[in-house]
């Protein structure tokens, strides 16, 4: 008889809630049990509020119970699990799941349905068809597919992903390079982390298309140093594409030669910044270049480079397989394709939304994320990561696209959406976006090295009760330097969610008396 | 009179040459492509507001005052970092931008002191003004209380008025390339970190590049806040090196406050090292001897005396020795530091008022045999290029130099070549630090052994020829085709090969191979050279080497290529180009030639010797036999810095009229009998040249502190000798030299202060100068190939002398270091050392600052030991800095062939603990026939290498007229033991005396 599949997932965020001990505990009372099983370590299905989330192969189907505890465990076995008995934790067949199934996986196809290092998974899974249709075209060609597509880059600023790459393609150069921006550093974002410990063979796959799109041989995966689980994941799915033959001398045998090496960050979130990141690749401080030139022109060691984030280029795959057409089949006006929401905060059901843009804000929140955890209402919504704008439930009609968002006052970044309830206070919060700014700054321009010291400095006068109205003033003057002068979009961003959090939530700012509201 | 400030554009020069034309503010203006806005608008004169913008450095982003608002794009970009393109419409003044200037200003000064101990040369207060800011509102952290470096000696670092623009971290990156300094933590903590340590203990070689780059006052020279600002400035030119750097002396009244590079300097471009920008205190040091002295005997003490008087006893002194010993019995020393008038002065005091042709200049002892091999082959003795060609070569082969000590600005300049991508040969017996330095590695170290170099040049040319390598097309053009077909033959053959010369060179052969063929193949090759070449018994054999390797690589005659000898004086190619040599008028020409003779002796209203003089060795052996007594040495320390020190002070001893022109009691002083002041560069009015043959401008700064000038001091004593002598002024003394030497024919005071400097030649063909030499035509006409077979010195290591010693400088001190010993520079180098590689010193016992006994066949000292790897096994090396360390002491007599350069570069040495402290220094007793035996070697010497196609005794009998006095070619035909003069030397004295 066959061993039964168990699927427990290995990604960080079910580690963090237990799914070792988890996986253990199954594992120690089969063995008691002498019942024979196989657990693979698949990446997370997204659905972080139901981790640990494991699934029993039935038949053809996946049968899940979460979230699991170690002390659940012995009752799931009297419970006869491994044949997909009833259980208090039971979840029916996974995939049908409504808050599964109701999203459009395109770039997380396979995330927490495959074995993250099985080469024949992946295969079995579509994996490989984008890289061989691409081996198939001319660079012109791939581009072409790309702009078709109108996928636009998922870092944050959105800028149309077959633009960037056409440029790269008409410069000269005997060498160029492809970066993948694996920083992830805004807080409420994960996306990227479950997508390299998830599937990481769709990001090699969507590096190695670039690759031969463009004429580069090398590429750089520049990746935090606070994801440990994914450079350990993602190393080892190289060595693997290595000796499949994806990466090295000869592309799946092709005339193409590529090959991607790690570099981890320092600590920096202005390393997320491409010309930071740059920087920092080439072993210097993570400091901000100038523009002109573009690295797309003179980037990586001055070559033309290719810089996009992870979820842009394992989005790549799919558009080659699948067709242009299908890719831009989703979204709305100028925003084609999927987003990867990441819902967190005070959230009752957080997690990975893929779905087409357009939804509108109020849908992610309430109809996927299920309001707040605390059950307490909803005050403020902040969209984009920490320099994104703090909106309230009055916002909750906008749709879900890049240009929506920005005539909202706000944008779209990385996909990420953090929810409050009624106890945060946005004077405090409006502090935060200056202090971490502060924090991060990497001190090249004024604005931004003394500026947001100063934002800080001025935002806690307020708090404590200081005259209002001068400080208010020196803080909007401040508020304009920073967002005109500043030389990156992290000073020139800072401002968002302060402005927004004072416009939105001015009740949070006024008359406050030595350091309450 | 002003202080001169020179405008700031903003952001470098744009290369390129297509023009694009932008309207700013309403005014049209072209400008070429990928200028900046920022820049673009300086050239109409809309100053754009800036504090982290200075057009010496890259455009960087920082400070984002420079902010301007272009139609069509949205935002607010940086002028600075935005280049021009073709029909862009630009406003530098909008009320947006004047919030943001006014806010980015209001953030600098709520981190900044109120008051700048500085004044107005802090910008930050002035910008504030400028942009309109009324008030600071913010209050809250600053870095008002961090500590001031004080550590160096000439400027100081205050962080409280850093705004962390970066633009010294840049100018130590860009602009000096060592990268001494970078920046500490990020965000608000961003502070500038001179290698994690006080500025004195980093990295940092103190060139005052981020001084002049800081806009605040966080980076000041003392001398600003000591003495004050400075309302005046005078443009002069540096007297330390052969980079000859521009300078504005900058004045409060009479006093120097401080010396600014001059963007505009042709040699420097505004970049500067810690010698010329902060070590002119020598100038006004109490050494300074500002009153004439005499003495009788060298015994007695000093007596000050009036000018006249001390002329007058010099001249009686000098006269009457010529009334016992005839007219050849004295000679003058003129200096390579000194200005080109007062050298010129002095040669014709020496042809005219003494009579004779016994003169020479300190290029005897390091640049001669550049001298004499370029006049064989190319036929002018020069660098070929000037210094901007570095920035268009490919591959640098650099051959027996250092340039990061002893020309720093141009070694800046190569780093910024290298780090561009030109690949570098490095060929010396040290691991010098362009080998490997921030961001630039040598791709080749040929690591020889001191005295091999015409093997190693040869062993290269062999791989050129015999793989198919050599430049035919050029050679068919622009050489003499027989001379080539000679020397191919002969580079041919196998004993030249790399495998052949490896047991004596030391340098794997894969190593010359690979080297070769990557010279051979740069588009642009250039050859950068200095004292290694020269100061060895084969110097102008490998100038002539040197020669022919650039002539078979098609690499003369463009920019990019050439034959470049890093000259070490400020004014040695000068004092050469005005003819201080015994055998050569101003401008080359040999003394020999009527019609050059011709020019003087109308000029100058006498009959000058046809026949060559005495060098300054020869002078020596002379007063040793009691032919020479009187000497007239103008800024020359010869008893320092002239190898084998016992010889050369019992020479002086022999003497009975010393006369030495100085600034300080130098160690020649002791056996001078009369003591002439001399002026500072601070004080000349007249020209300097440098290695690139370019004739700067040197403007007094003070008044004379002698009450005369030096030119005035040569025409007294010439006319006190009977010679009646005088000038207004140096003008003046430029316009006989200009209507004496063909080269200088349109060079006058006007014409430089119009030009700022001029090299040349300067005539009718090429009035503007000439920057590239040898263009269409080689001077001689066509390129000649000299063969130069490698004949190794007979300063051999040998079992009681084990090991090879040469010697070098460092940059804080230069020379024999009495500049730089008076001023605070001592303070990186107190002490000359003596570097030995760990083997040595293990198998010895020497532990590293021990002192350690160094000993030659012809005298010894004690020195302290510094273990180091940057010397091979079996060689040792030091520097002659301090009279104390008594290098020369060591060093013999033994000298290049053709010009009897000394060889410095390699004497046979022992090493050994000693107990004792420094000096000590032991001089062995002289050879009782000193000049003798020395006619004898040189003679021999010239047989065994003299460049012939198998009848080398036409060439030795050329050579002697050439360069012998009739004295010395007496004494060789009559006087010396014939049994020990070669055959070819007997041989051509046959000849000699039947062409007599």
């Amino acid at each position: 008889m066959s061993s039964i599949k168990i699927y427990i997932p290995g990604d960080s965020a079910a580690v963090s809630v237990g799914a070792d001990d988890v996986a253990r505990e199954i594992s120690r009372l089969a063995n008691d049990s002498k019942i024979d099983i196989e657990i693979i370590r698949n990446g997370t299905r997204g659905a972080l509020w139901l981790e640990p989330l494991i699934e029993v192969q039935v038949g053809d189907d996946r049968i899940g119970y979460g979230p699991v505890q170690v002390a659940d465990v012995a009752t799931l076995f009297k419970a006869q699990f491994l044949s997909g008995g009833s259980h208090a934790l039971s979840l029916g067949i996974v995939a049908d799941l409504p808050w599964l199934a109701k999203q459009d996986r395109i770039t997380f196809k396979r995330v927490g349905i495959v074995d993250p290092l099985s080469i024949s998974d992946y295969q079995a899974h579509g994996g490989w068809v984008g890289l061989q249709r691409a081996l198939a075209m001319t660079g012109e060609q791939i581009v072409a597919e790309i702009t078709e597509s109108g996928l636009r880059g998922r870092g944050g600023a959105g800028f149309p992903a077959g633009i960037k790459w056409k440029t790269v393609l008409e410069t000269t150069g005997e060498v160029k390079y492809i970066c993948c921006n694996a920083d992830e550093g805004d807080s409420g974002t994960f996306a990227d982390r479950i997508l390299i410990e998830g599937d990481p063979f769709t990001l090699i796959e969507g590096m190695a298309i670039a690759a031969i799109a463009v004429g580069a041989q090398e590429g750089f995966v520049y990746i935090r140093s606070e994801y440990p689980a994914a450079i350990a994941k993602l190393s080892a799915a190289i060595l693997i594409a290595r000796e499949f033959g994806v990466l090295g001398g000869s592309v799946l045998g092709s005339t193409h030669s590529f090959d991607i090496r790690i570099r981890v960050g320092g600590g920096s979130y202005v390393c997320g910044e491409e010309t930071a990141m740059l920087e920092s690749i080439e072993g210097k401080r993570g400091v901000v270049r100038s523009k002109p030139p573009l690295p797309a022109i003179a980037g990586l060691f001055g070559k033309p480079t290719v810089i996009n984030n992870v979820l842009t280029l394992a989005s790549i795959p799919a558009v080659l397989a699948d067709g242009a057409g299908s890719y831009k089949s989703r979204g709305v006006g100028r925003s084609l394709g999927t987003q990867i929401f990441q819902l967190a905060g005070n959230v009752k059901q957080g997690g990975i939304v893929e779905t087409g843009f357009g939804i509108s804000l109020g849908e992610l929140i309430t109809g996927y994320g299920g309001g707040s955890l605390s059950g307490k209402p909803i005050k403020a919504v902040q969209i984009g990561g920490p320099l994104g704008a703090y909106f309230s439930p009055k916002n909750f009609d906008i749709p879900m696209d890049y240009e929506s968002l920005i005539a909202a006052g706000g944008m779209l970044g990385h996909g990420g959406i953090v929810i409050f309830d009624t106890s945060v206070d946005l004077a405090i919060q409006a502090k935060f976006a200056m202090e971490f700014c502060a924090i991060e700054s990497c001190g090249k321009c004024t604005p931004c090295r003394v500026g947001s010291t100063r934002g800080a400095e001025t935002i806690q006068k307020i708090i404590d009760g200081e005259e209002f109205e001068p400080h208010k003033r020196l803080l909007l003057d401040l508020c304009e330097v920073m967002t005109d002068g500043s030389l990156c979009a992290m000073g020139g961003l800072t401002p968002m969610p302060v402005m927004s959090a004072m416009i939105n939530f001015p009740e949070d700012f006024e008359n406050r008396v030595g350091g309450t509201k | 009179m002003t202080l001169l400030i020179e405008p700031d554009f903003g952001t470098p020069r744009s290369k390129r040459t297509e023009k694009v034309t932008v309207i700013i503010d309403g005014t049209e203006v072209e400008v070429p492509a990928d200028t900046s806005i920022m820049r673009a608008a300086a050239t109409i004169g809309i100053n754009v507001p800036k504090l982290c913008a200075t057009d010496t450095l890259k455009a960087f982003g920082s400070c984002r005052l420079c902010v301007v608002e272009i139609d069509g794009r949205k935002g607010t970009p940086s002028s600075c970092t935005t280049p021009v393109a073709d029909g862009m419409k630009i406003s530098t003044q909008s009320e947006k931008l004047s919030r943001l200037r006014q806010g980015v200003m209001e953030l600098y000064l709520s981190d900044h002191p109120a008051d700048c101990a500085v004044g107005d040369q802090c910008k930050v207060h002035g910008m504030a003004r400028e942009v309109g800011l009324k008030e600071v509102r913010y209050s809250g952290a600053t870095h008002l209380d961090l500590p001031k470096d004080e550590s160096n000696p000439y400027f100081t670092f205050d962080s409280t008025e850093c705004i962390v623009c970066n633009r010294c971290v840049r100018a130590c990156d860009e602009v000096q390339g060592t990268f001494a300094l970078t920046i500490e933590n990020r965000g608000f903590e961003a502070r500038v970190s001179s290698s994690g340590t006080s500025f004195i203990d980093s990295e940092c070689v103190s060139c005052g590049a981020c001084v002049q780059a800081c806009p605040t006052g966080a980076l000041t020279e003392k001398t600003l806040l000591t003495i004050g600002t400075p309302t005046r400035s005078v443009i002069t030119t540096c007297a330390y090196c052969g980079v000859g750097c521009s300078f504005k002396a900058e004045m409060k009244g009479d006093e120097l406050v401080r010396m600014v590079p001059l963007k505009d300097g042709g040699a420097n471009e505004g970049h500067s090292c810690v010698k010329g920008r902060f070590a002119w205190g020598y100038a006004t040091h109490e050494d300074r001897i500002t009153s004439p002295m005499i003495r009788k005997s060298i015994t007695d003490e000093w007596q000050k005396v009036s000018w006249e008087e001390a002329i007058a006893y010099a001249a009686t002194g000098l006269k009457k020795i010529q009334a016992e010993l005839g007219v050849n019995s004295i000679g003058g020393i003129s200096s390579s530091r000194c200005t080109n008038e007062e050298v010129f002065v002095v040669t014709k005091l020496v042809r005219a008022a003494f009579g004779n042709n016994n003169i020479d200049t300190c290029a005897r002892v390091c640049h001669s045999p550049t001298g004499y091999g370029l006049k064989q082959t190319f036929g002018t003795s020069a660098g070929t290029q000037d210094f901007e060609s570095v920035e268009h070569a490919d591959v640098i082969m650099l051959i027996g130099a250092n340039p990061t000590a002893a020309h720093p600005v141009f070694a800046s300049r190569m780093k910024k070549a290298l780090r561009k991508g030109a690949s570098l040969i490095v060929v010396d017996p040290r691991q010098i630090p362009l080998v490997r330095t921030p961001h630039v590695s040598a791709t080749h170290h040929l690591q020889l052994m001191p005295g091999t170099n015409v093997a190693v040049i040869n062993a290269l040319a062999h791989v050129i020829a015999t793989e198919g390598l050599i430049d035919r097309d050029f050679v068919n053009a622009r050489c003499d085709l027989e001379s080539f077909a000679q020397w191919e033959t002969f580079i041919r053959l196998l004993e030249n090969s790399p495998e052949a010369l490896e047991e004596f060179t030391r340098v794997p052969a894969e190593t010359i191979r690979e080297a070769a063929r990557l010279f051979a193949a740069a588009p642009n090759g250039a050859i950068y050279y200095g004292l290694g070449v020269t100061e060895h018994s084969q110097g102008s054999t490998m100038v002539m080497g040197i020669a022919n390797l650039a002539m078979a690589t098609g690499n003369i005659g463009r920019k990019g290529v050439g034959v470049n000898p890093l000259r070490g004086q400020n004014n040695v190619q000068g004092s050469c180009d005005m003819g201080s040599f015994p055998h050569e008028l101003s401008g080359y020409r040999h003394i020999s030639d009527n019609d050059s003779r011709a020019i003087f002796d109308k000029k100058w209203n006498t009959t000058l010797q046809s026949q060559p003089g005495l060098r300054i060795p020869n002078m020596f052996d002379a007063a040793l036999a009691g032919e020479f007594k009187g000497l007239y040495i103008q800024g020359e320390d010869i008893a320092q810095s002239d190898p084998n020190t016992v010889h050369v002070h019992a020479a002086l001893r022999a003497m009975e009229m010393v006369i030495v022109q100085d600034l300080f009691l130098n160690e020649t002083s002791k056996f001078a009998h009369v003591f002439l002041p001399g002026t500072s560069f601070l004080e000349k009015d007249g020209t300097f040249t440098n290695a690139e043959r370019r004739i700067n401008r040197v403007r007094p700064v003070m008044p004379s502190k002698t009450g005369k000038s030096e030119f005035e001091v040569t025409c007294d004593l010439a006319t006190a000798m009977g010679y009646p002598l005088s000038y207004e002024n140096g003008a003046e003394i430029m316009d006989e030299i200009a209507a004496v030497t063909p080269t200088f024919a349109g060079v006058s005071f006007a014409a430089l202060d119009a030009a700022g400097s001029l090299q040349w030649p300067v005539n009718a063909a090429a009035p503007d100068g000439t920057p590239t030499m040898h263009m269409n035509q080689f001077v001689r006409g066509e390129g000649k190939f000299m063969p130069t077979p490698y004949v190794a010195t007979e300063e051999k290591a040998t079992r009681k002398f084990p090991l090879l010693l040469t010697t070098g400088r460092v940059l804080s001190q230069y020379n024999v270091g009495a500049q730089t010993r008076r001023t605070a520079n001592s303070i990186w180098h107190p002490e000359d050392t003596l570097d030995i590689h760990e083997a040595d010193a293990e198998l010895r016992g020497i532990a590293d600052g021990s002192w350690v006994k160094l000993a030659s066949r012809v005298g010894d000292t004690i020195m302290r030991a510094r273990i180091t790897d940057e010397v091979p096994a079996g060689v040792v090396y030091t520097t002659f800095h301090f009279p104390e360390s008594g290098a020369n002491v060591i060093t013999t007599d033994y000298s290049d062939w053709a010009t009897n350069c000394p060889e410095y570069k390699v004497t046979a040495v022992e090493i050994s603990p000693s107990a004792k402290g420094p000096g000590a220094i032991h001089e062995h007793e002289l050879d009782k026939n000193l000049q003798l035996s020395s006619i004898v070697r040189m003679a021999n010497q010239i047989a065994a290498n003299i460049p012939s196609d198998g009848a080398p005794e036409i060439e030795v009998a050329h050579h002697l007229v050439q360069f012998w006095t009739p004295t010395m070619l007496r004494h060789l035909h009559e006087d010396v033991d014939r049994s020990l003069l070669s055959p070819v030397v007997i041989k051509a004295l046959e000849i000699e005396s039947v062409s007599n």
